[in-house]
């Protein structure tokens, strides 16, 4: 639920953040800034550039050697976008979950051990203790406790999807990204997700895409506009879906355009 | 005048027939030569097969020193060639994205891929069996793993390329550096395509004839030395085969029935083993 009463500390800040696909430009000069603990959303339409700004907080384009970005994003004021940034202890702080579930083939305990032993040294005990953790908090456990040696492939989509926030808060990440979680699960799925995010966020820094406006009011307490590469409008998600300042933002969520 | 829906469905018959009369004739061939084979080497399979030497014209004797040359040398080919085969795949799909070295290598394994494998044979017997003076059975298994490392290759990249990206963009999101990627998520993903590529490797030189012939050649008796000529089904079956002697050629019919089957064991196990894992 959204709550402005909380007190806003910035996680991420974005200046001037440009992105090219070759040398098609897919960000153009977004400036905004992420608070901590709170949930932050992107929409807009289809190409408008939301994917791509949540691949940039993990440096994801840098596995295409045809993408780049410029500008800053500065996580707790360190510039990631910085060549001389590790890319493997950035993404060791900010984790990420894609629109299809990705489950690793592997057990669903070595699915969420994976992760944690690119980090940590742990004994077989404190293994299981991380392992069991994750999985609870990504309200998975109490099905897949007596499954834990079976395949990660062997669950249903909305449990592997769950299964794939359980190894991504594994590893203790300050940030989550979530790339259209729910988009390929059912309503029931859904639920359980949304309600799940609600529960990470007093733990994690939450950036979650999502094409479902009703999502976003739902679950948000941010909620940034995206079109063509722009960032239209940025603001607390109720003044966005109640009093939004732009025309354009107004047309996207009434529904008469996207 | 036929209706449009009269005139589909007429084409729809046509093609069907067609197309069921091209796979009878090509089902009638390889039904012919399986008849053959067991009319004619299923009376040759008994014990004395597999427990006595290749014998003089004559007199009695079964395969096993050219049943057991063949299993050492295709057992060695596989060893050489699946690492390589492997190794080289991999790079092909992960890391051949840019640059010159990738697409030259494909090249030149499609070239390979379809060389001929008398022309591999008579390569090892240049730069080998001559040097060495002497056929051997290190030359054979060497011959054999020429063929095996370009299908090996063919199939681990293929494979790779099935495994979705977003598998890897999901192991890097992690931090994962590219090896443990690679190691544990897409090779791990691609393991049951790669295996099915593997027994149908093995298929492939287990029957394989001409890279042997220059090679390993035969051995009339038992000898598990690989650096002496070694005994093999495909080359015992060429010689007895072409021979007058009706003892040696029921042995020859014997042992292509017996590569058949294996074969086509591997086969169909290949398949099954694929079906399963990608279902």
């Amino acid at each position: 639920m959204p709550n402005s009463s909380k007190i806003i500390v910035p996680k991420i800040v974005v200046r001037d953040l440009n992105f090219f696909y070759g040398t098609e430009r897919a960000l153009k000069d977004v400036n905004m800034t992420i608070p901590e603990k709170m949930v932050t959303a992107f929409i807009g339409p289809s190409g408008c550039g939301k994917s791509t700004i949540l691949r940039t907080f993990n440096r994801m384009y840098q596995l295409y050697p045809k993408q780049k970005a410029t500008g800053e994003v500065l996580l707790d004021g360190e510039n990631i976008l910085d060549s001389k940034q590790d890319l493997n202890m950035l993404r060791a702080k900010i984790g990420m979950v894609f629109q299809k579930p990705t489950p690793f083939p592997m057990s669903i305990y070595d699915n969420i051990a994976f992760g944690v032993k690119l980090y940590e040294r742990l004994n077989r005990y404190d293994m299981d203790e991380r392992v069991e953790w994750a999985l609870s908090k990504a309200a998975l456990w109490t099905e897949a406790k007596d499954k834990l040696k079976k395949n990660g492939t062997s669950l249903s989509g909305g449990q592997q999807q769950r299964l794939c926030i359980a190894r991504a808060i594994a590893v203790k990440p300050q940030v989550l990204l979530l790339d259209e979680p729910t988009s390929a699960l059912d309503p029931i799925s859904t639920a359980h997700i949304e309600k799940l995010i609600n529960e990470l966020k007093t733990d994690f820094t939450i950036v979650i895409v999502t094409h479902n406006m009703q999502q976003a009011a739902r679950v948000s307490d941010f909620t940034a506009y995206m079109y063509l590469g722009n960032l239209i409008e940025f603001g607390d998600t109720s003044s966005i879906f109640t009093n939004p300042k732009h025309k354009e933002t107004e047309d996207y969520i009434t529904g008469r355009f996207g | 005048m036929f209706t449009l829906y009269t005139r589909r469905r007429l084409i729809n018959a046509l093609s069907l027939g067609v197309s069921l009369l091209a796979m009878l004739f090509g089902l009638f061939w390889l039904g012919w030569i399986l008849w053959t084979l067991f009319a004619n080497g299923l009376q040759g399979i008994n014990a004395t097969l597999f427990t006595q030497m290749t014998p003089p014209p004559g007199s009695d004797g079964g395969l096993l020193n050219a049943i057991v040359g063949s299993l050492m040398m295709t057992f060695l080919a596989t060893l050489i060639g699946t690492p390589i085969g492997i190794l080289a795949g991999t790079y092909l799909a992960e890391f051949g994205q840019r640059g010159w070295l990738a697409p030259t290598t494909r090249f030149i394994n499609d070239v390979l891929l379809s060389a001929p494998s008398i022309v591999i044979g008579l390569f090892v017997y240049e730069i080998y069996v001559i040097k060495i003076g002497h056929f051997s059975g290190w030359a054979g298994a060497f011959a054999l793993s020429i063929i095996v490392i370009p299908v090996v290759i063919r199939t681990t990249e293929n494979m790779l390329r099935l495994v979705p990206n977003t598998l890897r963009e999901a192991a890097a999101a992690l931090g994962a550096p590219q090896w443990k990627i690679i190691s544990f998520v897409t090779l791990r993903a691609a393991r049951a395509g790669i295996l099915t590529g593997l027994l149908l490797a093995v298929a492939r030189i287990s029957g394989e004839t001409a890279p042997l012939l220059f090679t390993s050649l035969n051995n009339q008796f038992w000898s598990s030395d690989m650096n002496q000529p070694m005994a093999n089904l495909p080359v015992v079956i060429f010689q007895f085969a072409m021979s007058p002697y009706a003892d040696w050629q029921s042995l020859a019919w014997a042992g292509a029935l017996l590569i058949t089957v294996s074969v086509l064991t591997l086969n169909i196990l290949a398949r099954v083993m694929f079906r399963q894992k990608t279902s």
